[in-house]
């Protein structure tokens, strides 16, 4: 058989990879004008301490959930990041991690978890089918994304996603804890920002 | 004397299919009769009934296709039944004959509309209860069941439809679950059902006395989305059916298009198949060890596993791009030919693979826990087993010999001298051996094959546009856990007129309850771990 000449594979550039740093560029702005040194200090240590234990909700219906295992298991080790721990309880649980398929049956279940959540609470949409129904879309019976459904802080694509692409959207995750304010300037009220010169 | 003369002294009406495979039409009114006399044939008993297809054929009507084996010589046969009143259907019930008809004839009525007549249970299976019309007959209309987000509520009363002397139908209320029962909820969101399976157990002190398995949350409706798409586009779907089956289950799908449409595929190819059959085999099995110890409440053996699996990933992935979902199997051969170190590696692999299985078998199966927990609980004897459909190492955990591989050879297993592992207990600890034995004749199959890859062709060109000829068309693998089984109906098309996957894991599923009955609440879990089902698998 005759080697046909292989189509090379398309990469992003460089610059286009956006590696959501709007989070930090966020904050920034927001302490341009100075802030409460003591709160916000106070601030980082908390959200450093829940960003590094992050309790898991395993909701994994499918093929996604035995990707998730590999990721528990010693090679990839996700313990190394603090979120090893997995719970099986929402009432125990920071966010829910949805691996897998979402059907009309399953629907309610899955808002009915979410709702039994305490505050703060994140979701985390793994896998093609959980985004926008994957290769299943024109089915009579599978939710076309969870985001109908609940709101979605961390989409991770794939099919299912490598157990690098796990560990890249769980830190995505952590860097988006680290920057919420749980005490100092919620209510502050926030002054105009300046023109840019 | 031929089966089929035996069927037509039975019944003079039959007609048996000229294209495709020897579908026999029986007429609906004689065909509960024809039935009752093959189960019990003396000579050839088929008292295996491998899947009931569900059909929609427009204005002929509705009806099914009935795959019978029997377990002494192995011949099979299809049935062919029809009703032509498609708002009124009803066919007669097999659920006394074969167990495992209980569960496909609800199937077959939640997609179909299909009622059975004395079937004691004609509940939906997959969908909710409130669902309006049945999605697999043509007519459907897709947009009929926008997402409810209204929670459902389980009846406890279930129908039954029967014929009166005079020719009526009469429906009779059957009660699942009595006031009085003590009813506990397992699933959906569990994490020892291996999925998204949900059961009512009803129980007396610790003592399980039913067990109500409710599918459906993970149903996302494969086999009507397979209608829409041409032949290379299904293949897609089945490695997401049992993703721990992924090359078995594509295999069986790429083996009955290649059957039908007429192609053959080169030696080569068949050899990489079979290769990668037994691998991911191993794969399987390496995680249903870790699983089955975590849910008994051990955490070390988990490694164990996995350690490995990863290894085996390795090897797929270096040939095959995927580690989970590998698409690899392709109509006319495999997608990619074998890297180069691919030999080296599974050798390498065999040889650690016999090294560490002692580990495996020190920490887990000498246990004293492991065992008490494991042996004479939940047993299933051979009769049993068959009569529900459960294949695989279930089945054979309690004798009954239904290996595909030996019986029905397919790839290049007629080549390879291999044992079918076969255990007479049927408890679980039967079958987790069934399970840790495989692995090492899946090593040795493989030990056999690897050097021997001949050259050639990994992939034979075919046609742009398949299209396959009309009629019925089947082939049966052994995946991991079971016999699958593709069903195709052409009509001549580029797309399938209809497409079944017969689910290894529905059987199974379907017996937690004759398992579980009498055992203690706390030993489900053993149970369920070790039938080894996939749920995503059973509904497709």
């Amino acid at each position: 058989m005759e080697v046909k000449k292989r189509t090379a594979i398309r990469s992003m550039e460089y610059g286009d990879f956006k590696n959501n740093d709007y989070l930090e560029k966020m904050v920034d702005e927001l302490n341009r004008d100075g802030a409460g040194v003591i709160l916000t200090t106070i601030d980082e240590v908390i959200n450093w301490g829940r960003s590094n234990s992050l309790w898991t909700l395993n909701f994994g219906t499918s093929c996604c959930a035995i990707e998730f295992m590999a990721l528990g298991a010693a090679r990839y080790d996700m313990a190394r990041f603090g979120f090893e721990v997995t719970r099986n309880s929402p009432r125990q649980a920071d966010l829910i991690m949805v691996m897998g398929t979402i059907t009309y049956k399953m629907a309610p279940v899955l808002k009915r978890l979410y709702d039994q959540m305490a505050e703060p609470k994140y979701v985390v949409a793994v896998g093609g089918c959980t985004i926008t129904g994957g290769p299943f879309i024109k089915s009579y019976h599978v939710v076309n994304g969870i985001d109908k459904i609940i709101p979605v802080d961390v989409f991770i694509p794939g099919c299912p996603p490598r157990p690098e692409a796990f560990y890249y959207g769980m830190m995505q995750l952590q860097r988006k804890i680290k920057v919420e304010k749980f005490l100092g300037g919620v209510n502050r009220q926030e002054k105009e920002p300046k023109e840019e010169k | 004397m031929n089966i089929q003369e035996k069927i037509a002294q039975l019944v003079p009406g039959m007609t048996v299919a000229e294209q495709g495979e020897a579908v026999i039409t029986v007429p609906a009114d004689s065909f509960r009769k024809l039935a009752e006399a093959l189960r019990y044939d003396k000579d050839e008993p088929m008292d295996y009934l491998r899947d009931i297809v569900g059909m929609d054929w427009g204005e002929d009507g509705l009806g099914a296709l009935y795959y019978l084996e029997s377990s002494k010589t192995y011949t099979r046969i299809i049935l062919k039944t029809l009703t032509a009143d498609r708002e009124n259907a009803f066919l007669p019930s097999v659920s006394d004959l074969w167990k495992t008809a209980e569960i496909k004839e609800r199937e077959a009525y939640d997609f179909f509309g299909i009622r059975f007549l004395n079937h004691p249970d004609m509940r939906r299976i997959f969908l909710r209860e409130d669902w309006k019309g049945y999605p697999m007959r043509k007519d459907y209309d897709m947009s009929s069941n926008p997402l409810n987000m209204e929670n459902e509520e389980n009846a406890d009363t279930t129908d039954e439809y029967y014929l009166n002397p005079d020719g009526t139908i009469a429906d009779q209320k059957n009660i699942v679950f009595d006031e009085k029962d003590f009813v506990i909820n397992i699933g959906p969101q569990h994490p020892s059902t291996h999925g998204v399976l949900r059961m009512r157990a009803s129980l007396d002190g610790e003592t399980i006395c039913k067990i109500d398995p409710i599918c459906g949350y993970i149903h996302r409706g494969v086999e009507k989305i397979s209608e829409s798409l041409t032949y290379p586009q299904t293949l897609a779907m089945t490695d997401r059916l049992d993703y721990l089956s992924a090359h078995q289950n594509r295999h069986a799908l790429c083996m009955c298009i290649e059957k039908a449409a007429g192609i053959e595929i080169s030696e080569r190819a068949q050899y990489i198949r079979t290769i990668m059959d037994e691998l991911q085999r191993i794969d399987s099995h390496l995680l249903f060890y870790s699983c089955v110890v975590m849910d008994m409440g051990g955490l070390t053996p988990f490694f164990y596993g996995f350690r490995e699996r990863e290894m085996i990933l390795d090897i797929m992935e270096e040939t095959t791009g995927g580690r989970l979902i590998q698409n690899y199997n392709m109509i006319g051969g495999v997608q990619a030919d074998i890297q180069p170190d691919f030999q080296r590696k599974v050798k390498e692999f065999i040889k650690h693979m016999r090294s560490v299985i002692k580990d495996y078998h020190d920490i887990f199966t000498g246990n004293v826990i492991a065992r008490t927990r494991m042996e004479g609980v939940g047993v299933l004897t051979k009769e049993q087993v068959i009569s529900l459909g459960a294949t695989g190492g279930t089945g054979r955990a309690s004798g009954w010999s239904n290996d595909v591989r030996k019986h029905h050879p397919y790839g290049v297993y007629d080549k390879v001298d291999f044992k079918e592992i076969l255990y007479t207990e049927g408890d679980c600890f039967a079958r987790y051996m069934i399970r840790m034995d495989e692995i090492m004749e899946s090593c040795n199959i493989l030990e056999q094959l690897i050097d021997n890859i001949p050259e050639g062709e990994y992939r034979v060109k075919t046609k742009p546009i398949i299209k396959l000829p009309e009629g019925n068309f089947s082939a049966s693998v052994e995946s991991s856990r079971g016999e699958f089984c593709v069903m195709i109906e052409s009509h001549g098309d580029k797309t399938p007129y209809r497409l079944h996957y017969r689910s290894t894991g529905l059987p199974l599923v379907h017996s937690m309850d004759t398992a579980c009955r009498g055992n203690k609440i706390a030993d489900l879990i053993a149970i369920g771990a070790t039938l080894d089902y996939v749920v995503p698998d059973i509904d497709r």
